[in-house]
């Protein structure tokens, strides 16, 4: 078998006394996506901010290609170059045009020449539909494309593996569509992909594996299909009664 | 009946119109009468000829103003001068105190108590001290020249003032920021650089400008190191002739100046409004 990109070994977290993350097990092997589903408040983004090392763990391991990098030693600059991280509330840099918002971390942090990171920039817009949109400020733009313009940013840095936290969360639904397509046409491209998401629907097409969080811990994993039409576990079952009853998937 | 719509409209518009007109007539009206009466009141008194005369007399003016004016580009280098270099030490010493590193402790300590002793101090307190403790000590290699001593007094002072704005500025822009910089791979200097200063200039400008009018104000107090600026050549010449009109035609420099900083900075306080109403309304 080959080595996983991400692999997480008993992580724990706390905040002020308050258990967050109680000893999570989780890989994402290259090439796959592996959605995290779960109430409000079971630590989905607290393991993607521990993750990127936004956040330190208490207990347990991260490992990027093999190499713990929760280690104190560890450089966290070199670690979050190789990860790239999308959020709820799209986080662009509200004072920096839509290009620049992509070639900043390039030309910054991984010393692309300009020319270079520019072309690229340009072509990705150009894939994405917002080719006439480079100049334009975040405020300018609509959710949606807003958030399109955060997922690009991520994947300009050409990061190892992709975290998404509830990137649809915050959009109008009739939003949420074109963002999602974004991620699936990554997901066939290749990208490996750490996904939390309330998109059930989502998550049964484009997950590799998914992964039921419950208080801080996996409660039950299997197959998108599987998991999201036939859970076993009894807190599964409530979650995604709930998600039913609320949401049409 | 497709025209009843328009119609309405038009005689809305029309009404909204006299209504306006009204209002401006009743303004202007009010105006003449508040204004001209408190002139005419004025003037009319037993002893407005002696207050014109001591406050207002053009023959004082004529004599005084070319000096005062003399002084009062010292005043305006002054301000200039030490304008730019509280802008950089405040910003400075704000983003000092927004590190972690450990070996700046004793930096941010410091920059800490400066902050505190000097915003304590009456800046006219701190100029009266430099100007004239540091020649006292006669150091050898430390100018004594008194304009130079004023320009770092007022830096201090207004520094203190300054990078607590600015420090206010980092703390406005939203933690996601500097999470979303660092995740893009970049440096803590660089998120700072980069993401978190532009914005956090740009949130408090307005306070800024403010405290600029009012250094445009407290330059005046270098005149008690003797520094021949325009309220003190205004009070040579008002101690000597007994007329204050000097003294008012050097309020009328400072005035001229500060009025146009003030008028800017309401308008950019309007927009400012404006923009956060339209942010919110968008979210
Ligand atoms: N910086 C922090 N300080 C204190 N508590 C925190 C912090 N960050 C998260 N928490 C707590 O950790 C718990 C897990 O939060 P987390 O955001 O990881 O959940 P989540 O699964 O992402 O939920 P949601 O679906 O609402 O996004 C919550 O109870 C939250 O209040
Ligand atoms: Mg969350």
């Amino acid at each position: 078998m080959t080595m996983p990109v991400l692999e997480i070994r008993g992580v724990t977290k706390a905040f002020d006394d308050k258990p967050v993350l109680q000893g999570i097990d989780l890989k994402v092997e290259e090439h796959t996506a592996v959605v995290m589903i779960g109430a409000s408040g079971s630590g989905k983004s607290s393991l993607l901010r521990c993750i990127n090392l936004l956040v330190d763990i208490d207990d347990g391991d991260i490992l990027l290609d093999g190499e713990v990098v929760t280690d104190p030693t560890v450089d966290p600059q070199r670690v979050r170059r190789s990860l790239a991280m999308v959020f709820q509330h799209f986080n662009l840099f509200p004072h920096v045009r839509v290009l620049d918002q992509i070639t900043l971390a390039p030309i910054k942090a991984h010393g692309i020449p300009k020319d270079e990171a520019v072309e690229e920039g340009r072509a990705l817009l150009a894939r994405f539909g917002l080719a006439d949109r480079e100049r334009d400020y975040p405020d300018q733009l609509s959710g949606g494309q807003q958030q399109r313009v955060a997922l690009i940013r991520a994947i300009a840095t050409r990061p190892r593996a992709l975290l998404l936290d509830e990137i649809t969360s915050a959009l109008d639904p009739e939003l949420v569509g074109e963002v999602l397509e974004v991620v699936r046409e990554l997901k066939e491209g290749g990208m490996t992909m750490l996904i939390a998401t309330h998109e059930m629907a989502f998550a049964r097409d484009v997950a590799d594996e998914v992964c039921f969080l419950h208080q801080g811990r996996v409660v039950e994993r299997g197959l998108g299909r599987q998991m999201i039409e036939d859970p076993q576990e009894p807190e599964t079952q409530k979650f995604l009664a709930r998600m039913l009853a609320t949401r049409a998937v | 009946m497709s025209a009843e719509p328009i119609s309405r409209r038009e005689v809305r518009a029309a009404a909204r119109r006299r209504s306006d007109r009204r209002n401006a007539l009743i303004a202007a009206v009010s105006t003449i009468v508040v204004i001209g009466g408190g002139v005419l009141l004025l003037t009319t008194r037993q002893g407005w000829p002696v207050v014109q005369e001591t406050f207002f007399s053009p023959e004082a003016f004529r004599t005084s103003f070319p000096d005062i004016l003399r002084g009062f580009w010292i005043d305006v280098k002054l301000f200039l001068a030490v304008e730019v270099l509280v802008l950089i030490a405040s910003l400075g010493v704000a983003v000092l105190r927004s590190t972690r590193a450990p070996a700046l402790f004793p930096f941010r300590l410091l920059a800490a108590v400066s902050t505190d002793l000097f915003r304590g101090i009456p800046t006219i307190l701190v100029v009266y001290l430099i100007g004239f403790g540091i020649p006292a000590l006669a150091l050898p290699g430390v100018p004594n020249d008194p304009i130079i001593l004023a320009a770092f007094a007022l830096t201090l002072s207004y520094t203190a003032y300054v990078s607590e704005v600015f420090r206010a500025g980092i703390d406005s822009v939203h933690p996601g920021q500097r999470g979303a910089a660092l995740a893009v791979g970049l440096s803590r200097a660089q998120a700072m650089r980069f993401v978190i200063l532009p914005q956090a200039v740009r949130n408090v400008i307005p306070p800024l400008l403010n405290d600029f009018i009012s250094l445009q104000k407290d330059v005046a107090l270098v005149s008690v190191l003797g520094i021949v600026e325009a309220f003190r050549v205004a009070q040579i010449d008002a101690a000597s002739t007994f007329n204050y009109t000097p003294l008012l035609a050097a309020a009328s420099l400072y005035v001229i100046v500060t009025v146009p900083l003030s008028l800017f900075l309401d308008r950019m306080q309007k927009r400012d409004r404006g923009r956060r109403r339209l942010e919110e309304a968008r979210r």
